[in-house]
């Protein structure tokens, strides 16, 4: 390091005679590969992401339909006319409905249970990689597997209404209108629960052990510490988790698909993506889906920004 | 950085003079704990593991049985045949090849494409890098589900990508997860190591490929796995590009089992559990041997931010 700098800086006097150059060289930067080297990327997320970002408000504000490739075909501008089409569309309100059930369900569970099993996991050193990686393996594995044993598991006869016996709720969980969403909301939570413990695990190893032990010199007991030193100091990963577990809840899609068999029993388990699904592309009516898809995001948007007003993100 | 953090009352050495009063409390404080902490982390080890127990037991039963007895092993009631339905059924080999061609696509377009440009924004100077990391940052902020219908459009309608492998990669082709991974990691090395190469006169993709990449190597591990588990276990998009079987990744050609063709079957159940241990065993087995490179440090700081 320091024979570099020592190097670099007595050229620079030395090399004045010729300052136009290093001027145009500058106007790229030190080193303009690094434009090379982002182009592919940025080029990538311009493609697919920036660009059918702009086609998706475009298509949710025209007549829009699917052609064949090439032709040529005229589709109006019809302002709000889809927004209004998704607003007064019961299913919708349905499908935003259970979305809320599921939230007010899974979030406070995963938050609570994955706080509480992070800081017993960093507490613990003997078997800590076991359990470490058995908490992640539901999180790695494909929905599409995992729903199969849950299938098996929540079925009419299955293993758990076995142990239930007359406590077993009739109809059983998966067709049952009342337990199709609590039940989807149990499912994701114990899906994604590994994920966000790797998250919190990472928070509660930056909080100084010093904390705690000053706190238990003052006599504070560990439920007292979990409340007045853990909890605020992993402020910052509670805001991501929330977010993140909303947005996981917003784009639920495979659950509704497979568990309740098509967001059953009689819609009491769509979401808003199984609907722009079977709206937008079962039955042809990409502008209706693509307007939901925008209703949605906004969604998303408004409830980020309350978890941020009352959560907090930045203020560790 | 890396460490894990452990519990470090015990191992620190105090002077024995000072106060040894406390430091016993509190040693004795943490024995206590640690039985309540062990116990709910098993509890916990138990409900996430058992679903995959009974996942493995119920693909090998000749007739379903859902009583608590059934969780057990009964050797009487073992055997293979769900195996041999599921792949009559639905190809479980063309199933994981084509999972191995979407996944391992989407892995060598990250690796690429993501190495180069997390170096950059961590080690080079050039024009427009701090707006190319802004877009890093935003693109994690954007939900899938507002892109489903315009890619939908562009890649199957418009450029008649339907059913084939670059109509499924597309949309995932550079993890920006990943490129985040390997900007963090880039940035730990030390700057005067870049600019001791270039004083000797190493061009800048001499630097990259022979001085940087061999430094970061668990960060490309790091980055793989997590870039893994997206399409591997992708369900809506490849379910939505590919309705020829030829081209189905397995979480397609199961999905679509478990929704259609189950009710025909004699063991439904069996077969769909047979099935859905073929899918759930390459990831699962990957993430137990390659468990190191995948802990909450490495995860933190790649959501932080």
């Amino acid at each position: 390091m320091t024979t570099s700098t020592t190097v670099g800086k007595p050229r620079d006097p030395g090399t004045s005679p010729a300052p136009a150059p290093r001027r145009r060289k500058n106007l790229l930067g030190r080193q303009p590969l690094g434009i090379v080297f982002s182009a592919p990327y940025v080029i990538f997320i311009l493609a697919v992401l920036a660009f059918p970002l702009g086609y998706a408000v475009y298509i949710s504000f025209h007549d829009f339909f699917f052609t064949a490739p090439g032709v040529a075909v005229e589709r109006p501008f019809v302002g709000f006319d889809n927004y209004a089409a998704v607003l007064t569309d019961p299913d919708v309100g349905r499908s935003f409905a259970n979305i809320g059930v599921f939230l007010i369900i899974n979030v406070p569970l995963t938050v609570g249970l994955s706080l509480i099993l992070a800081n017993a996991l960093n507490r613990v050193t003997r078997f800590r990689t076991f359990f470490r990686v058995s908490y992640y393996v539901p999180y790695v594995t494909a929905s599409v597997a995992v729903v199969g044993v849950w299938l098996f598991l929540f079925a009419q006869n299955g293993l758990v209404n076995s142990i239930l016996g007359p406590l077993g709720p009739d109809p059983s969980w998966l067709v049952n209108s009342g337990l199709a969403m609590p039940t989807i909301a149990l499912y994701v939570t114990w899906k994604q629960l590994g994920f966000f413990i790797l998250l919190y695990l990472a928070a509660l190893q930056n909080i100084p052990e010093e904390l705690y032990e000053s706190a238990s010199v003052d006599g504070a007991g560990k439920v007292r510490q979990f409340w007045s030193i853990t909890v605020p100091s992993v402020r910052p990963a509670s805001f991501l988790v929330t977010l993140l577990a909303t947005i996981t809840g917003a784009n639920l899609f495979t659950e509704p698909y497979l568990l309740t068999g098509g967001g059953g029993p009689d819609g009491a388990s769509t979401s808003p993506v199984f609907l722009m699904y079977q709206e937008g592309i079962l039955q042809g009516n990409p502008d209706t889906a693509a307007a939901l898809g925008v209703i949605l995001v906004l969604g998303v948007l408004l409830l980020a920004f309350l978890q941020r007003r009352f959560i907090g993100g930045k203020d560790d | 950085m890396a460490k894990d953090y452990q519990p470090t009352l015990s191992t620190t050495p105090v002077t024995p003079a000072v106060t040894p009063a406390p430091r016993a409390s509190s040693t004795e404080k943490q024995r206590g704990l640690r039985p309540v902490s062990f116990i709910l982390l098993a509890v916990g080890a138990f409900v996430f593991l058992f679903p995959f127990y009974y996942m493995f037991i119920g693909s090998l039963q000749t007739e379903p049985d859902t009583s608590v007895a059934g969780a057990f092993p009964n050797f009487e009631n073992i055997t293979g045949a769900n195996y041999v339905l599921i792949d009559e059924s639905i190809n479980l080999f063309r199933g994981l090849v084509n999972s191995g061609i979407f996944t391992g696509g989407v892995i060598a377009c990250t690796v690429l494409f993501g190495i180069p440009v997390g170096y950059a924004l961590a080690q080079l100077q050039f024009r427009g890098r701090g707006a190319v990391f802004a877009l890093l940052l935003l693109v994690q902020m954007v939900p899938f589900q507002l892109l489903l219908i315009p890619l939908y459009v562009l890649i199957v309608r418009d450029y008649g990508l339907a059913d084939s492998y670059l109509g499924m990669i597309l949309p995932f082709a550079i993890n920006s997860t990943a490129v985040f991974v390997f900007r963090q990691y880039f940035l730990q090395l030390p700057a005067s190591l870049f600019e001791a190469a270039r004083i000797d006169g190493a061009s800048e993709l001499r630097i990259l490929l022979q001085i940087a990449i061999p430094l970061v190597r668990p960060a490309i591990v790091t980055a793989i796995l997590l870039t893994f588990i997206g399409p591997w276990n992708e369900f809506l998009w490849p379910f939505l590009v590919t309705k020829d079987t030829a081209f189905q990744p397995l979480a397609v050609s199961l999905a679509n089992y478990i929704s259609n063709v189950a009710a025909t079957a004699a063991n439904p159940f069996g077969a769909i559990l047979a099935g859905a241990c073929v899918l759930a065993a390459p990831a699962v087995a990957l993430f137990i041997v390659f468990q190191r490179q995948f802990i909450s440090t490495n995860i933190g700081s790649s959501a932080k931010g």
